[in-house]
């Protein structure tokens, strides 16, 4: 088996093209899909026109004074701003592809506001080539706008309860520069009990002014609630997040984790399936299995060199990744070497199936090939995309291949969640069954 | 058994094949074929498309196993070229030569590759890529390796098939000087006339039947006078044509 190992490598030197092929192609293809699971276009640019005259940006609400630009950086969280002078040039802006969209404040927004009974309207600009674009900077806007809208209600809810503090205790109030004394449901009581006290017995005004006293005492006990009441309509419902079984698992690790098997499964594939598939197209394989090599110890041959090289280029990415992109923990390296030998071994029997099938080694690629996307979309697809019935068929299809249980022992192995051992060893007996499935391929009748 | 067969020469054999028997499914591809072949013998195996010339070399190379049958030698003591040159294009003519002879564990890898260099006269030609060789060399490279742990039985499967005529002269030169060493030569092929000139004997195989064993004259001999040919036909190829003919093939 040595020669021949010596025999694949010297023939992989002096193809350098092929070589350069089979690893930088699924290098990037891993990081382009990479970059895509983990993060959108970044930080979206956005243009903002900003009519609102400078001496307009203070407004009354419910005497209290606001200024926008205090709810301008809430409205711009997470998003790259350009500023733009007038609604036109915006508009050429998102036209052009500059940016992604623009957000115009119009002049009278904060007057709307200070009455609190006219609702303004900002206007959002976008741009139209992109449908995903389109929505995902709507969906970014939309949050943003919701936030904003929070932080406002927020300061109306405060203004509210300061009048309904002002109504049931009393106190000052400044009306068209006026101060009014209020007097306050409370103290109001006080007088109203002080005064049927004062009354005599049989005073008819009484029941009257018991009446009164009644409900000055229910507003009093409902309004002191007002504060929890105007919380719960400002924010009706809140939300409290609980990670039931699953992965606590970072979205740039699991990227990591992704990326990495995507490149371990397309260079073992492609690798395996060629390599064996050469030993045809070279009319060799007859040759050989007269006796020089055993068809077993052929197969043997592919999977160690085709999983040796996949494992050094990925182990080499995974350092790449975990030194300058990601945080990954280094403690558990020996498991990353551990997972990646299992997925390497279990791709490269897969591939040495698909090399025994095919006659050339095109046909083998290609075949390779056509067969990565779907068990690595299979394998991603999420519990709940599709219904439960079908859920089953493709968690089943996929546990056929080698990708999902290559994608967990990696993610096990990175960020120490889930067991290890269950999909090692499901990687061990998938690894077994494609080299039966590969020696019945390369059967008395290949070559 | 035809009558022809029990022509095989009396010598010692290098090879013998008994009823050899191969089915594909209903498909008869071989039925009882025997035969044998004596030290520096060439013995061609003749036939028309489909009549089994190429299953009869694969199974005595152990290729592929027969369903019933015995040969005397086992496959790893015969030395096997299929008829497509099975060497690496990308490794070198030394290369390639080494690698099979380390396969085969012959005892002097060096000697034998230098030796097999000059019997194929391609030593100057030692460090070239197989791939930018000739189709006439990159054969020799391939009867080369067959040759390399010295079988006493060589098998050619149609070893002259897209070789030009001086390619194939040069070719035939080559295989003549091992059976002159005393390998035994079993090879198949689609030109009778090359079988004529080049073989002691020829095999004529139809429908998975050995018809004839013998030499090319003994055919010739064996087909019937026609028309104004008292002696029969003028050239083997025809001899052979009438011969399938007159057997119902």
């Amino acid at each position: 088996m040595r020669w021949l190992l010596l025999k694949d490598l010297t023939i992989l030197r002096r193809s350098p093209l092929l070589v350069a092929l089979l690893v930088i192609y699924p290098i990037v293809i891993a990081l382009l899909i990479g970059f895509a699971l983990s993060r959108g276009p970044g930080k979206p640019t956005i243009a903002i026109v900003n009519e609102i005259p400078r001496q307009a940006r203070s407004f009354d609400v419910a005497g209290s004074r606001l200024n926008a630009d205090e709810y301008l950086p809430e409205l711009l969280k997470s998003v790259n701003v350009v500023r733009a002078d007038s609604r036109a040039e915006a508009r050429r802006l998102v036209r052009e592809g500059k940016v992604l969209g623009a957000v115009i404040l119009p002049a009278d927004i904060t007057q709307r506001l200070a009455t609190g009974r006219q609702q303004p309207t900002i206007d959002v600009l976008y741009n139209g080539e992109d449908a995903v674009k389109q929505r995902y900077v709507d969906s970014i806007l939309r949050a943003r706008m919701a936030d904003a809208n929070v932080a406002l209600s927020r300061r109306f809810q405060e203004a509210t309860a300061g009048y309904l503090r002002l109504l049931l205790d009393g106190g000052r109030l400044s009306v068209l520069g006026r101060d009014l004394n209020i007097l306050g449901l409370r103290n109001a009581h006080v007088i109203t009990t002080g005064a049927i006290a004062a009354l005599p017995p049989r005073s008819p005004l009484r029941t009257s002014l018991g009446q009164v006293a009644q409900f000055g005492q229910i507003a009093i006990e409902n309004l002191g609630r007002s504060r929890e009441v105007l919380r719960s309509v400002g924010q009706p419902v809140r939300v409290r997040q609980t990670i039931v079984g699953g992965r606590r698992t970072p979205l740039d690790t699991f990227a990591a984790a992704i990326s990495v098997t995507v490149s371990l499964m397309f260079l073992t594939l492609l690798l395996a399936a060629g390599l064996l598939a050469l030993e045809r197209e070279e009319h060799a394989f007859s040759r050989l299995v007269r006796g020089l090599v055993t068809r077993l110890g052929l197969l043997a041959e592919k999977i160690s060199l085709a999983a040796l090289c996949a494992f050094a280029v990925t182990l080499v990415m995974l350092l790449a990744l975990g030194g300058f992109f990601i945080e990954l923990d280094w403690g558990r390296f020996p498991q990353w070497l551990l997972a990646l030998a299992a997925g390497a071994v279990a791709f490269a029997a897969l591939g040495v199936a698909i090399g025994g099938l095919a006659r050339e080694v095109r046909a083998a690629s290609l075949l390779a090939f056509l067969l990565s996307l779907p068990i690595t979309f299979l394998a991603l697809v999420p519990s709940g995309a599709v219904s439960a019935g079908l859920y089953d068929v493709v968690r089943t299809v996929s546990a056929l291949f080698p990708f999902r249980a290559t994608l967990q022992a990696l993610d096990a192995a990175l960020n120490g969640v889930g067991g290890l051992a269950a999909p090692l060893a499901h990687l061990a007996a998938l690894a077994v069954a494609y080299t039966a499935l590969a020696r019945l391929a390369v059967g008395r009748r290949f070559g | 058994m035809p009558t022809s067969v029990a022509t095989q020469r009396a010598t010692p054999a290098a090879l013998a094949a008994t009823g050899l028997t191969k089915r594909y499914g209903e498909r008869v591809a071989l039925r009882e074929v025997g035969f044998a072949a004596a030290p520096g013998e060439l013995v061609a195996v003749i036939g028309p498309n489909g009549a089994g010339k190429t299953t009869l070399l694969s199974i005595l190379a152990g290729i592929q196993r027969p369903d019933a049958g015995e040969i005397t030698r086992a496959p790893r003591e015969l030395g096997w070229v299929p008829q497509q040159p099975a060497v690496y294009s990308k490794l070198s003519v030394a290369e390639n030569l080494r690698l099979f002879a380390r396969l085969e564990k012959v005892a002097d890898v060096e000697a034998v590759v230098a030796r097999m260099l000059e019997q194929t006269g391609l030593a100057d030609r030692a460090g070239d890529e197989l791939g930018t060789l000739s189709g006439g060399n990159r054969q020799r490279v391939n009867i080369a390796i067959g040759l390399l742990a010295e079988p006493p039985v060589l098998l050619l499967d149609e070893p002259s098939a897209s070789l030009d005529p001086r390619q194939r002269a040069r070719l035939w030169t080559f295989i003549g000087d091992q059976a002159a060493h005393g390998t035994a030569v079993i090879f198949s092929t689609h030109d009778v006339q090359e079988a004529e000139r080049y073989a002691d004997r020829v095999l004529v195989l139809a429908d998975g039947e050995l018809l004839f064993v013998g030499t090319a004259a003994e055919l010739a001999a064996a087909v019937q006078p026609r028309g104004g040919d008292a002696a029969g036909p003028r050239d083997f190829e025809t001899a052979f044509v009438q011969f399938l003919r007159e057997r119902g093939h």
